[in-house]
């Protein structure tokens, strides 16, 4: 990080006042939708749509993953692989024998 | 291990340095050396003290109801004894320490010290024999169900890994990759003082009222989740032993990422460095799910909340007073998710070490080097994706138990390609055939035999019949007995002149593998047997009641018979091991001529936070022995190149 | 000798060792959080009835909360920004108000657990409560564990600055890298618990 200048980091600065302002934007959007009560299915991808892309804004800008090294990514690549692995399997094998396929 | 003497003060101070205080250089210290020495002694005294559970186990198993012998008087002797021997001993270690004795007093010193300590050591052993455990000497079968939980338990994770990883890991990691220390030294001692008393709160279970866990080292709920006090001991103890090893592992990656000599490419990367490191991938991805489910059923055991308690559970005629609604099968899945990667932890370094033994000792480079290398890989990946196969007997459907018997017939195959290649690299070597290589050499088909009997329990059909039965513990001790500890006692053999500065006795040595390879296959071989038969797992008795074991139960006497000779063929061990230390033949830096960077660093053992008399550039790859075209018989990794 | 790569990055990798070191470390968290989502999920869908967040907690309360986070964020990769512009009176101030903010989240955390305590609702009441206490208060943890260390880098850690102020730099970095990944969990936490 070093090698930037000072006008970069003002740059940067700004970007994170943005980025604050869509958090905080995006987390009224979540509780308004809430209070919609709307059926479950729906109201689950909304959330986790809302929550994904607040999560990748901080992720991307606080945690600057945007411009990050090669050896980062494969690890997070990595990471969330198993971490899928990990959400799905136990879940599809208690569905396993109450689905049609099973 | 008096370091100071044999270290010219010359030498350190080269390297700027003044003398540490004791305890920041014995046991505070943030110098890997030291700290895997601690991790290894502490290791070794769990393998011994597991290894004793287990003895008595075998006791039981073969005399069923019969009085242990010689310990019980020892169980009701005052405790005024102990303190004593343990004030003596701490006393007299402390001096030896300090390095200052010399003469007739320093071996004093060191009569009490071992008098002491094997005193200690049968009086802990024998206190477990107390009245509510086993009363005039026979083992209740509460306590046989705490022996075989912690035996399982202390051997896995506070024996096996800690050496495997803790010990050669810390020591000669950062030396074969030419580094002065790990990456992160403040956290490689956290990780060691987090490992100690993740240890003694094990130990100490024994002691608690019920005693130590008894719900087997898998804890299933919801019998873990009712269990004696003992059970929250364990669970205490394994978030720290989780913590340790999470701190360990990224201290590891990260020191094979960042720290690596000039010149030294992956492909470079001794073997053994490459287990290592995709080791540490594992412990550091699926130790956090089984850190969650402690921690969930700490909560169940102690906030009493039902996350894996199943509604209108009965226990003792009586609906137990809990909210229900709970997964017993979450557990498996959490546990299982890390103990399959957990398997290949304790094997993996195994690999490398013996890989490192038998190319130093065929004086050729590894065949299929890079091979072993992508399978390592492979194996580590796909070690994430085949647990379920613990769980076939779950009622899961067909087509998960589908998904998971092929990947785990899949991931049979690297197994297979790591041990061919080390098969094929002894084709047309010269071999020595030194103690660390017989070991490396017994693992080879030790391993096989436990690899292949996996086989038939990766496959539903066939594990219905073996599950839980005594082929599944053959199988696993195959892997885990024969296989890693043969492996561990070639490391010990091999680097112990870079620890030490001096050479193992190779007559003791001898004497200490053949009885060993002889003794295991007596205790394990016939598991086989019983299990195809049917016999089951975790029975107190080992199976008297059962009309189908009767044909099979007189393998149980001769079985613990191999138990004890093998006891007794590690006393050679134990004897050179120690007496080698002041006593074994001294040695220079590279008594093996061997090619890897650990041998380059000198003296041995090599000095704190540094390591090496010059940065070593590396010029070549790990394994030129008998380079063909130089009339040199070994080419070490950062000698340049000689016209 | 001193181990390489404690400043500068290394060239092949472009990393210094505590920035791989913490991010290993948050990808441990990712699995360990993981399990727990993965815990949620499956005890929900196995459930005859699981009540909506929104019925049983106090939303208000936790949108608070989740504003509160969001802006130590803010103030963390400020505070952040200002040492790499070799402003130290501005980077104490942020880090102060990070601290701040880190111990109003866990006031506020701990005046919603004692409502629910006195209307006796433990986490043994239901599978409801179990979770929630237990990733809530797993979450809560992790803030205070941050808290800690951030106190230390204000007080004796910050000495630091004036001996080897690019150290220090990195150290900023890594405790906020830390930092952000707990306001990301709690990003998730809080529509998955209060708001589903
Ligand atoms: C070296 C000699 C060893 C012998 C003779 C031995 C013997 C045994 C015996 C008799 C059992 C109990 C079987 C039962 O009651 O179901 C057992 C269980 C077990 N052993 Fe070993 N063992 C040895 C070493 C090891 C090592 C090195 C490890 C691990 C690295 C290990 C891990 C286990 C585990 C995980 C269990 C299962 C415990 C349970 O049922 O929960 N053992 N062993
Ligand atoms: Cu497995």
């Amino acid at each position: 990080m070093a090698g930037h200048t000072v006008e970069e980091i003002k740059k940067e600065t700004r970007g994170y006042i943005l980025v604050f302002v869509a958090l905080a934007a995006l987390t009224v959007v979540t509780v308004g939708v809430s209070y919609l009560h709307l059926s479950i299915g729906p109201a689950i991808v909304l959330a986790l749509f809302i929550a994904t892309i607040k999560g990748s804004l901080v992720a991307c800008f606080f945690m600057h993953l945007i411009s990050e090294r090669k050896l980062i990514y494969s690890v997070l690549i990595l990471t969330v692989v198993f971490f899928i692995v990990l959400m799905v399997v136990p879940l599809s094998s208690f569905l396993d024998h109450l689905a049609p396929w099973g | 291990m008096s370091v100071p003497e044999k270290q010219p003060a010359a030498v350190a101070e080269h390297h700027g340095h003044h003398e540490e205080p004791f305890w920041k250089k014995y046991i505070f210290s943030q110098d890997h050396k030291v700290i895997g020495l601690q991790y290894g002694i502490t290791a070794l005294f769990f393998l011994m003290f597991g290894f004793c559970l287990m003895l008595l186990m075998r006791w039981q198993l073969a005399f069923p109801g019969k009085p242990v012998p010689l310990l019980g008087g020892l169980a009701s002797m005052s405790r005024l004894f102990i303190y004593g021997a343990l004030l003596i001993l701490a006393i007299a270690a402390v001096y030896l320490l300090r390095g200052r004795a010399t003469g007739a007093v320093r071996g004093l010193a060191v009569a009490v010290v071992t008098l002491a300590s094997v005193f200690l050591f049968v009086t802990l052993v024998a206190r477990l024999l107390s009245d509510a455990n086993a009363p005039g000497g026979i083992i209740l079968p509460e306590f046989y169900n705490q022996l075989g939980a912690m035996h399982g338990t202390i051997m896995v994770f506070l024996a096996v890994v800690p050496l495997l990883v803790g010990a050669f890991g810390n020591y000669v990691l950062p030396l074969q990759i030419g580094a002065p220390d790990m990456a992160f030294p403040k956290l490689n001692m956290a990780s060691y003082w987090c490992y100690l008393p993740g240890g003694l709160v094990m130990l100490m279970s024994f002691f608690v009222p019920g005693g130590a866990a008894n719900s087997g080292w898998t804890s299933y709920p919801p019998l873990s989740n009712i269990a004696t006090q003992g059970q929250t001991w364990w669970l205490f103890g394994m978030v720290l032993l989780i913590t340790s090893s999470l701190l360990g592992s990224v201290n590891f990656i990260t020191t094979v990422f960042q720290l690596r000599a000039k010149g030294l490419s992956f492909m470079r990367l001794p073997f053994f460095c490459w287990a290592q490191l995709v080791t540490s991938f594992l412990l550091l991805l699926a130790f956090p799910p089984l850190e969650a489910a402690g921690i969930l059923q700490l909560a169940d055991r102690l906030l009493g909340t039902s996350f894996f308690m199943p509604s209108g559970l009965v226990v003792s005629g009586q609906v137990l007073d809990v909210a229900g609604g709970g997964s017993p099968l979450l557990w498996q899945h959490l546990f299982w998710f890390l103990a399959h990667p957990e398997v290949y932890v304790l094997i993996l370094p195994a690999m490398g070490i013996v890989a490192e033994v038998i190319a130093n000792n065929t004086r050729k480079p590894l065949w299929g080097y890079k091979a072993m290398v992508y399978a390592t890989i492979f194996l580590g990946f796909m070690s994430f994706i085949v647990w379920a196969h613990h769980m076939f007997l779950t009622g899961m459907g067909t087509s998960i138990s589908a998904f998971f018997q092929t990947t785990t017939m899949i991931i049979s195959v690297p197994s297979v390609v790591i041990l061919t290649a080390l098969l094929i690299s002894l084709w047309g070597g010269s071999i020595r055939f030194n103690t660390p290589m017989l070991f490396a050499l017994a693992f080879l088909p030790m391993f096989g035999i436990g690899g292949l009997t996996g086989l038939p329990l990766g496959l539903a059909p066939s594990d219905i019949h073996l599950h839980d039965t005594y082929y599944v513990i053959g199988h696993f001790h195959y892997v885990v007995a024969p296989g890693t500890i043969f492996a561990i006692f070639a490391g010990i053999y091999y680097w112990f002149p870079k620890f030490t500065g001096r050479k193992m006795s190779e007559a003791l040595g001898k004497l200490h593998f053949w009885p060993s390879l002889i003794a295991i296959n007596c205790v394990f071989m016939p598991m086989f047997i019983q299990g195809l038969a049917g016999v089951s797992r975790r029975l107190y008795d080992g199976g008297q009641q059962y009309a189908h074991a009767q044909e099979v139960l007189h393998w149980n006497a001769f079985m613990s018979a191999g138990a004890y000779m093998l006891l007794l063929a590690q006393i050679p061990f134990i004897f050179n091991f120690f007496w080698s230390m002041r006593r074994g033949e001294k040695v220079g830096a590279n008594p093996w001529q061997a090619t890897t960077l650990e041998w380059a660093a000198a003296p041995s053992p090599p000095v704190a936070h540094g390591n090496f008399p010059q940065v070593p550039v590396v010029v070549r790859g790990p394994y030129e022995y008998s380079p063909p075209d130089e009339d040199v018989e070994f080419l070490p990794q950062h000698t340049p190149q000689q016209a | 000798m001193e181990i390489p790569y404690t400043i500068d990055d290394r060239p092949d990798t472009g990393l210094y060792n505590a920035k791989l070191g913490i991010w290993l470390f948050l990808a441990s968290e990712v699995m360990l959080f993981g399990a727990l989502f993965s815990t949620l999920v499956l005890l929900r869908t196995g459930a005859d009835y699981w009540p909506h967040g929104y019925e049983k907690l106090n939303v208000p309360l936790a949108t608070i909360n989740t504003f509160v986070l969001i802006a130590s964020s803010v103030t963390m990769v400020m505070s952040w920004a200002s040492l790499r512009l070799k402003d130290f009176r501005k980077h104490r101030l942020y880090l102060w108000l990070t601290f701040l903010c880190g111990l109003g989240f866990m006031v506020i955390k701990g005046i919603e657990y004692g409502t629910k305590f006195s209307h006796h609702l433990y986490p043994s009441t239901d599978n409801f409560y179990a979770t929630y206490y237990t990733l809530t208060g797993l979450h809560g943890l992790h803030v205070v564990g941050g808290m800690v260390v951030i106190l230390y880098l204000l007080l004796t850690g910050s000495r630091m600055w004036q001996s080897q102020p690019e150290r220090f730099t990195n150290r900023i970095e890594v405790v906020g890298l830390y930092w952000h990944f707990v306001d990301l969990v709690w990003i998730f936490l809080f529509p998955i618990l209060y708001l589903l």
